[in-house]
């Protein structure tokens, strides 16, 4: 990787870090893919918060989807090799709670990704919160029909719940508005 | 400080992890929310053990996913809940869930009934989540801002799990003569150990803003049960409350066993890892 920033002055310990040199490392931590969806970078699921440089020391706060999600540890692993590799001495990754992530936070172009690669992105906020929720329809990310049903809120990660079509007849999984 | 070698190998323990919390100051909790933070670490901690003994028995694989979804939900809700409470005397998540005994636990004694068949597992949820969805709305205005900010991203998910469990009930209680006469008997085995939920105690009163009081809970917790069991045509228990210490750390006598599972291999392999 070729990196002029690293190889430059090196900022004293406490001086305010430049504009660009945080916005190159933010370029790396940006790039680096949820474990369990692949096709979706942290920025674009929207849990990359903040990313701060001070001289050769970058510290990342990064937002889980779930409290449980397992993937947020990888996800720390591969934002260290990730930032060490592009020259930073010291990578701080730091898990932040509040404001509590939300599905709004993912991006236009994470949910046209995310429909390509078969996933239904969230839909909304849901209709109603209460003991007996409704919710709005789901639309099939293969063939675009609406018939579409839920068989478990559910699904293979914390996050997705599992749909059937009934056009296409094929299951998928609904990333969950939450 | 992070370290990697010249293969840009990273291990685990050379990460300086963060204290994982809010994003304002993580400063130590007093020893009384600590104590508190403990209470509802516990609660999630033992309720999440319990929900992943059903992985692969439940009734449909979609059932092993979802309560798999939940206990792992509940995991994230006690590491955080009980890294917090462990920064007050240096111990950590693993110090308190693994290498504590029965009389230091203070998990309510509902979480500790057994899963026994669908239904019980089930009554339990829908208590156990109904309760943790009034707690935590409210824990989200605490005046401590790690315990607000565990509980902003927890309610999100106790949301979930309550719909889930209200969904069984219904179906349970409206399905067969045999799946409702299973859910009523369900429902009458956890009754008891609803009223422990909302007992206030010494520890409450001087957390006053801090700790949500449990009693102010009742009201929300009756609206819900009554919509939902009246929905589902099934009277609310009426029985007697048992008497209940996990507070104090007097349990039901099925917490040995659960932590003895839970347990025995960090005991019996100390700092074992892969």
């Amino acid at each position: 990787m070729t990196a002029p920033a690293a190889i430059g002055r090196r900022t004293a310990p406490g001086e305010p870090c430049s504009e660009p040199r945080a916005d190159r490392a933010r370029k790396v931590a940006a790039r680096i893919v949820d474990p369990e969806i692949p096709v979706l970078t942290i920025d674009d699921l929207g849990i990359l918060r903040t990313v701060e440089v001070d001289g050769d020391c970058v510290r990342v706060d990064i937002t889980p989807t779930y409290s449980g999600c397992p993937a947020i540890d990888a996800i720390r692993d591969d934002l260290v090799l990730a930032l060490t590799a592009a020259g930073y001495a010291e990578v701080d990754v730091r898990l932040v709670l509040s404001p509590a992530w939300s599905t709004d936070w993912i991006s236009e172009k994470g949910r046209r990704a995310l429909t390509a690669y078969g996933i239904a992105p969230p839909t909304g906020r849901r209709a109603a919160s209460g003991p007996i929720p409704l919710r709005l329809s789901v639309r099939c990310p293969r063939c675009g029909s609406l018939d579409t049903r839920e068989l478990s809120r559910f699904g293979s990660t914390a996050c997705k719940a599992l749909y059937s079509c009934g056009a296409c007849q094929e299951p998928f999984d609904h990333f969950k508005a939450f | 400080m992070s370290t990697a070698d010249a293969a840009a190998h990273v291990t685990v323990e050379s990460l300086r992890l963060s204290a994982e919390l809010a994003g304002s100051d993580s400063r130590a909790p007093s020893a009384d929310v600590a104590a508190y933070a403990l209470r509802l670490g516990d609660d999630a901690l033992i309720l999440s053990q319990q929900l992943g003994a059903w992985i692969s028995r439940a009734p449909e694989i979609e059932e092993d996913v979802a309560l798999g979804n939940i206990a792992l939900d509940l995991l994230g809700h006690a590491r955080a809940l009980l890294r917090y409470a462990g920064s007050w005397d240096g111990r950590t998540e693993d110090d308190l869930a693994y290498f504590r005994d029965e009389a230091e636990f203070r998990s309510c004694w509902l979480v500790e009934q057994p899963n026994g068949g669908f239904a019980q597992t089930i009554a339990r949820q829908f208590v156990a989540a109904t309760f943790m969805v009034e707690l935590y709305a409210r824990l989200r205005t605490s005046t401590d801002a790690t315990l607000a900010a565990i509980a902003e991203k927890a309610a999100k998910e106790v949301d979930y799990h309550r719909d889930h469990a209200v969904q069984w009930v219904l179906r349970l209680a409206g399905g067969t003569a045999k799946s409702r006469r299973r859910m009523l008997r369900a429902l009458n085995d956890v009754w008891p150990y609803v009223d422990e939920l909302f007992r206030d105690d010494a520890l409450i009163d001087r957390l006053d803003g801090t700790a949500v009081r449990p009693s102010e809970l009742r009201d929300g917790f009756d609206t819900v049960v009554s919509t939902v069991l009246g929905e589902a045509g099934v009277p609310v228990p009426d029985v007697h409350p048992s008497a209940a210490g996990g507070r104090n750390g007097e349990h039901s006598v099925w917490l040995s066993g659960i932590l003895a599972e839970m347990q025995v291999l960090a005991r019996r392999h100390p700092g074992a890892r892969w």
